[in-house]
Formats: structure tokens, C-alpha cells, sequence
């Protein structure tokens, strides 16, 4: 039961990074469009989003709820010594929910929509980059449960290069999975090459962040290179995202919305993948050569298996109702037009 | 402000301002359900219109809801780590079920708000039927979890160790249920007064009035069969924990000295230092009758508990005063509605103006009720087995964080008001036009 945990625990994450990171994702490239085209942008990503964006969000309450309830002492670990970049994180989640809701469902439409959309813009970005924060602190060796200052403790366990460049590439990610998304959602070809441009360029952006990555990496000495390439499977994924990007540019000019979306899903599945099977079963690296371990910190096997149940059961009630929703909003128009 | 009070703050105002807006999310998809039911069954347009109107503020509410509520589960870990430390495990049962059926919720809504003309219009309908059930499950999960902080359960606490886990055991602890059924029907009872409330201002306002006056009905019928049933719950909880928590029974009642036949102690002000009541009315036995059902049974008063376990007798006096007073108020609301529709005089101005007088106090019931709850458990965070000083985060400047999230939720609560007072505004304009043609055809 365990690994059924561990599985969900990965799922979760990957999907909220694809669901959810696309969600963020149409918030940045709304941030990133011409001042013209925005109002079309805007009304192409609710028509996209607006169906989905709150399941879309729930990944990230199962993949925490499987932290406490399983790993308690690595929730409760990340919890203290990641205190500040956390509250950030929440306070972008609790921008951007409720400016996404009330921009479409405030009665009148007047300034107030431009709060509205500042609001929704700017949390877009702040929150992936401290979920990347986060996720970047967790490997970097910076978070020490001995330390005795208060910068040591909750600033310096977070405040470096390598959790930044993480953060400014799960940005950089979250806007393309976007753009590939919202290429199978338009209407006309001139829409689509804009969102094809916009593919372009979040994908050159991220390969830019990715650089930072592993030089910050190489500069704070956290063996990033050798945790890549230094074992065939995360050379195999290297390979495989490399292969997948290429078909993915050559497509962008005349595939399929699905296969593209496949194809970006693919990438982000592979990079998650690199980034965490070499300290597989360790989830967090503390200063100092210890670690958190899903399989050493775990909770009593009763709480495990109660665990996993819950979560296969959850499973076969949700994903069919979550595919189906996917499904029916993929036809475009209603039958007749919605009163709102 | 220290640190620990201003973790206590900041969790009593996150969770004060969170139950407003899930108690909202829970239980107006009901309305909203009878309301599209009606439509469906009578083409009468004006239901499909309040049906709509209503469906926007579930929208707005459970979003406000939804990311309240994940902020709170961040919070359980950055404010109290140590309770969640050895809590998690056991008590994290009924959170990984309230996971499905919060996001079973999110994907109905999903349906329900985006489905209008897409789908059969029955099932259309019964995807803002689940909405409710599957909200109202997620509301009862997540009380459990709290009823096990009042009644832990399941597990063996040894040396300070936390052996023997039973998660399933954890949830079913004994005060499950009827923190559970207290607090589904008090939040039935706050949310339709204020929707009746509301609804009741615009017909006396003369605006609409047919729309407001359907819309009126269904809110006030379900606010009102839930203030009748509440009394009966509250009975139920009262007996309850004056078996589990005889502390937190005696600090609602103020009740210092362990007697035979006590008195019921309603209103007055708690002297904690003299041990006594001042300027209350007391009943006596009627403190014996509600918590053991007997005259004369002994109820065991604060002097039986060492002082250092004593909670804060002023502040869950006070509370359990506020939450009882206004329930007899709801209640009386009630009886006499429900003789007014028997009467058919539900449209007299003076009722109409009682239920405007109502709108705020079912939710200031329900924070009373929680300040019970919550500050009568202290000083425990797990109820005689972990302090909630020795669970609190070890990272100072707490105060710091308890402001910003002051100002974040004060502001939130601001802008859904104004949004909510412009829905309202715009009732002529979105929903109220004459009977039409189905839509659906």
C-alpha cells in the first residue's frame, strides 16, 4: 500500500504541475499579451479554463493531505523551516482564486475588472515561482533543523540561486504548458499563430531558466549534473523530453491540439521524473548529509493502508467524473448559447 | 502580540472567516437545487431566474471558500507542526475523504455552472444536486476531524509515544456525530436566514418583488425547519459533552462547584477569582436535566479540574450564551413564520422586517458556537494529551503574519459585500424578465 501512496503522492504533484501549472500558466500569458489582443486572450483562457480551474486546483490539497497523513514528519519539517515562502505561496493561491471568480462573476463590469485582472496577473506568477521555491529547497541542503538564527532557520533555508533559478522555471513551464494548451482552444489562425508565437517563446524562456538551473546548481555545488545524466533511466528521460520537444516544434506548425498537448504533458512528466528518482525515497535533503525519507518517515501501516484506500476510492469516483467534464467542455459551443 | 497568541489569532480568524463562506458553499447549492427543480417542473420563468442569481453566489462563495479552506490546511502545519507532527497520521482519515469529496464537488460545480444548455437538463440538474451532497459530506469530514481534537480516539498514548493507530477508529470517535449533525444544521439555519433576510429587504424595498418573494420562500423554509431542529441537536451535544468534557461543560455554564441538583445559569458575568455568577437567572436542576436528563444528578464543576486545565470560563460563558440566546431567537422566528404561511400572512411588513433583523444572526450563533467548541477545549489542543503551547510553531514574528492575514481576509470579506451588493443591484437588469420560452427547447 505504501507504493500506492507514493504513486498518488507523484501523481499528484505531476498533475497539479500540468493542470494546475497550465492554469497558472494562462495567467502569465495573459500578463505577457499585447494590450490589443488581451480581451480576446482573456475570453479564449475562461472559455478554456473556466470549467476546470477549480478541480484543477485540488491536486495540490491531495498531494499536501498525503504529506500529512503519511510523511507526517516531513510535512511538519517543510512546514517550519519553509514557513515564509509557504504563506507567499498561499497568499498568490487566495489572490488568484478569488480574482479569477470575481472578475467573471461580478454583476457589473466596470474599473473594478482592472484590479481584477492585475490581481489575477500578478499572483499567476508569484505562485508558481514559490511553489518552484519550494519544490527547489527541498534538494538544495539549505534547510537545517539545527539552526539557531532566525535567518539560518526560515530565510536562509530557501533565500538562494538554485531555488530561485527552480522557481523562475516552474514559471517559464507553467507558461508554455499553457500556450500549448490554449493552441487547441482557438478559433481563427491568426489567434492560433499568436499562440503559437507565444509557444516559442515561453519554450526559449524556459530553456533559458533550465541553464540557471543547473548553474546555479554548479554553483552551490548540488550534484544536478550527475543526478541527470550520471544513470541511464535519467539519461532516457533526458533523451526522450529532447525528442519530444523537437516533434512538438515541428507539429506547432500544423498538428493536432491533442497531440501537442501530449506531447507538452510528456516533457514536464520527464523533467519531474529526472528531478526526483535519483533521491527517490528521499523527499527532502537537510544540511549536513540527513535526510526525510517517504519510506523511513512514513506513518504506522494502519494509517498507510487507511491511507491508500482512500485515496484508490477517491480515485474511482473522481477520475471518471473529471474526465468526463474534460471531455465535455472540449466541444466547443453549447448546443445554445448560455443567458449569462 | 507573542507568538503563541498570535498563532491562536491567526487560526481563529482564518477558521472564523472560513466557516462563513463553506457554510454558504454547503448549503445554498440546496436552494438552488429546489429553485431549478421548480423551474423544471412548473417552465414557470421567474425559478429558472433565482435559480441563476443563486448559482453565482455559490460560485463566488465556493471560491472564496475553496481557497480559504486550502489555506487553512497549510496552516494546521505552519502554526501548529508538533500537533501535526502526531496528529496527522491518526486523524488524517477523514481529510483524505473530505479530499474526494471536495473535489467531487469542485467537478459537479465544474458541470453545473458551465452546463446551462449543454447538457440533458435532468442531469444538468442533478450535477447541482451532488454540489450540495457532496459539499454537505465534505463539511461533515471535516468536523470529524475536528470532533477528534475534542475526543481522540483511536491510538494509545504510551510514554509519550503514539502507538496502536486506527485512523478508521480516529474518525468514528464518540464526538463525531454530534458535532457533526450541530453543525450541518447551523449552518442550514444561518445560511437561509441570511438569504431569507436578504430577499426579505428587496420585497420590502418594493423591487422585484416576485422574483424576491419565490426566492424568499425557499430560503426561509429551510432556515426555518432547521431552527426547530436545532434545539434537539444542541440537547444531543449538551449530554454529550458533559460526559466527554466535563471542563468544557462546566466553563459554558460557568459552573465552579460540583453539586447535586445545579442550576441552569443563563446570562450573567462569570467571577472566576470568587468562583461564582453574578446577575444571572438560575433554574435550578436545569443544568442536572440537560446534561444528564436527571433533577438531581451531580455535575462535576470546575473545582474538580486542576486549575491549570481550567479554559477561559468568561469567553465560552459568554459564547454559549450568544449561541443559545440566538437560537431561542431563530427558533421563535420560526414558529412564527410557519404560523403566518399556515395563515397565509407571510407578506405583513413586521415579519418581513424581523427576518431583515435575522440575516447576521444565524452566522454570529455558528462563530459563537466554534468559540465554544474550540476555546472550551483549551488549554489542550488534543483534549488531555497535547497542550496547544507545546504545538505551536517554533518560528517567531507570528504577529507579523497574523496581520498580514488580517488585512487579506478583512479586505476579501469587503470586496465579496460590494460584489454581493451589486448582484443585488442588478437583479432588474440580469434576472427578472417576464415568463419565457425554455430555454432548454
Amino acid at each position: 500500500m505504501l507504493t500506492v501512496v507514493i504513486i498518488f503522492l507523484w501523481a499528484s504533484l505531476l498533475l497539479y504541475l500540468l493542470l494546475g501549472g497550465a492554469d497558472f500558466g494562462a495567467g502569465i500569458i495573459e500578463v505577457f499579451t499585447s494590450r490589443a489582443n488581451k480581451t480576446q486572450t482573456r475570453k479564449t483562457l475562461y472559455r478554456a479554463i473556466g470549467p476546470i480551474w477549480e478541480a484543477n486546483h485540488m491536486w495540490l490539497i491531495i498531494a499536501i493531505v498525503i504529506l500529512f497523513v503519511g510523511f507526517p514528519a516531513i510535512y511538519a519539517t517543510m512546514s517550519v523551516h519553509l514557513h515564509i515562502p509557504l504563506t507567499i505561496m498561499l497568499l498568490g493561491i487566495i489572490a488568484r482564486g478569488t480574482a479569477f471568480s470575481f472578475r467573471h462573476y461580478d454583476a457589473v463590469v466596470d474599473d473594478m475588472q482592472h484590479l481584477y485582472n492585475r490581481i489575477f496577473g500578478i499572483s499567476s506568477v508569484i505562485t508558481p515561482l514559490f511553489l518552484g521555491i519550494i519544490a527547489g529547497s527541498t534538494v538544495s541542503r539549505h534547510i537545517d533543523p539545527q539552526a539557531r538564527t532566525f535567518l539560518d532557520a526560515y530565510i536562509f533555508s530557501w533565500l538562494h540561486p538554485f531555488p530561485i533559478a527552480v522557481g523562475l522555471f516552474t514559471v517559464a513551464i507553467c507558461g508554455f504548458l499553457a500556450a500549448v494548451y490554449l493552441v487547441g482552444e482557438t478559433d481563427t489562425p491568426s489567434e492560433r499563430q499568436q499562440f503559437v508565437d507565444k509557444v516559442k517563446g515561453m519554450n526559449i524562456l524556459a530553456v533559458v531558466c533550465g541553464g540557471l538551473v543547473f548553474l546555479a546548481a554548479y554553483w552551490e555545488g548540488i550534484p544536478l549534473m550527475d543526478w541527470v545524466f550520471g544513470h541511464p533511466l535519467g539519461l532516457l528521460g533526458v533523451l526522450a523530453a529532447s525528442a519530444s520537444l523537437v516533434l512538438l516544434w515541428y507539429l506547432l506548425l500544423h498538428g493536432k491540439g491533442t497531440v501537442l498537448r501530449l506531447l507538452a504533458g510528456f516533457q514536464v512528466m520527464m523533467i519531474l521524473f529526472v528531478a526526483t528518482y535519483r533521491h527517490f525515497p528521499n523527499l527532502v535533503l537537510l544540511k549536513g548529509g540527513g535526510y526525510l525519507s517517504l519510506l523511513e518517515h512514513r506513518g504506522q501501516d494502519k494509517t498507510i493502508q487507511a491511507l491508500g484506500l482512500a485515496l484508490l476510492l477517491g480515485s474511482v469516483l473522481i477520475l471518471p467524473a473529471l474526465i468526463y467534464l474534460i471531455y465535455s467542455f472540449q466541444k466547443k459551443e453549447p448546443k445554445q448559447a448560455p443567458v449569462y | 502580540m507573542d507568538d503563541f497568541l498570535a498563532a491562536r489569532s491567526q487560526m481563529a480568524l482564518s477558521l472564523g472567516f472560513h466557516i462563513v463562506f463553506s457554510c454558504i458553499g454547503m448549503v445554498m447549492p440546496f436552494f438552488m437545487a429546489v429553485s431549478h427543480y421548480l423551474w423544471l417542473k412548473t417552465n414557470a420563468m421567474v425559478y429558472q431566474n433565482v435559480t441563476k442569481a443563486w448559482s453565482k453566489g455559490v460560485a463566488i462563495f465556493f471560491a472564496v471558500g475553496a481557497v480559504s479552506g486550502t489555506v487553512l490546511s497549510f496552516e494546521l502545519g505552519l502554526l501548529w507542526p508538533t500537533f501535526m507532527k502526531h496528529a496527522g497520521p491518526i486523524f488524517g482519515m477523514p481529510f483524505s475523504l473530505e479530499g474526494t469529496a471536495f473535489f467531487i464537488e469542485a467537478i459537479a460545480l465544474g458541470f453545473y455552472l458551465y452546463g446551462w444548455g449543454r447538457f440533458n437538463p435532468w442531469f444538468h440538474w442533478v450535477t447541482g444536486v451532488v454540489v450540495g451532497i457532496s459539499g454537505l459530506t465534505s463539511g461533515i469530514l471535516v468536523v470529524a476531524a475536528n470532533a477528534w481534537m475534542n475526543s481522540p480516539a483511536g491510538f494509545d498514548f504510551v510514554n509519550g509515544q503514539y502507538l496502536n493507530v486506527d485512523p478508521i477508529q480516529a474518525m468514528f470517535n464518540k464526538a463525531w456525530f454530534s458535532q457533526a449533525l450541530h453543525m450541518s444544521i447551523a449552518a442550514f439555519a444561518a445560511t437561509g436566514f441570511a438569504v431569507a433576510g436578504v430577499h426579505a429587504l428587496m420585497i420590502l424595498k418594493n423591487k422585484n418583488v416576485d422574483f424576491h418573494r419565490k426566492a424568499f420562500k425557499i430560503a426561509a423554509l429551510f432556515a426555518c425547519l432547521a431552527a426547530i431542529l436545532q434545539p434537539l441537536s444542541g440537547d444531543h451535544s449538551a449530554k454529550d459533552v458533559a460526559q466527554r468534557q466535563p471542563a468544557k461543560l462546566a466553563a459554558m455554564e460557568a459552573h465552579f462547584r460540583t453539586e447535586k441538583r445545579a442550576a441552569l445559569v443563563i446570562g450573567g458575568i462569570p467571577d472566576a477569582d470568587a468562583e461564582r455568577v453574578n446577575y444571572a437567572i438560575k433554574i435550578p436542576g436545569g443544568l442536572s436535566f440537560l446534561a444528564h436528563g436527571d433533577f438531581d444528578a451531580e455535575v462535576k464543576g470546575l473545582d474538580q479540574i486542576p486549575k491549570a486545565f481550567h479554559p477561559p470560563v468568561a469567553i465560552t460563558h459568554y459564547a454559549f450564551q450568544i449561541m443559545v440566546g440566538l437560537g431561542m431567537a431563530m427558533l421563535l422566528l420560526s414558529l412564527l413564520y410557519l404560523w403566518a404561511l399556515w395563515k397565509k400572512k407571510t407578506d405583513r411588513s413586521w415579519l418581513l422586517k424581523l427576518f431583515v433583523v435575522a440575516i447576521p444572526l444565524g452566522f454570529i450563533a455558528v462563530e459563537a458556537g466554534w468559540t465554544v467548541t474550540e476555546v472550551g477545549r483549551q488549554p489542550w489542543i488534543i483534549y488531555g494529551i497535547m497542550r496547544t503551547a507545546d504545538a505551536v510553531t517554533p518560528m517567531p514574528g507570528i504577529a507579523y503574519s497574523f496581520y498580514l492575514f488580517t488585512a487579506v481576509y478583512l479586505s476579501l470579506a469587503g470586496v465579496v459585500v460590494f460584489m454581493l451588493y451589486r448582484q443585488i443591484k442588478m437583479v432588474d437588469q440580469l434576472y427578472d424578465r417576464p415568463q419565457g420560452v425554455k430555454e432548454y427547447h
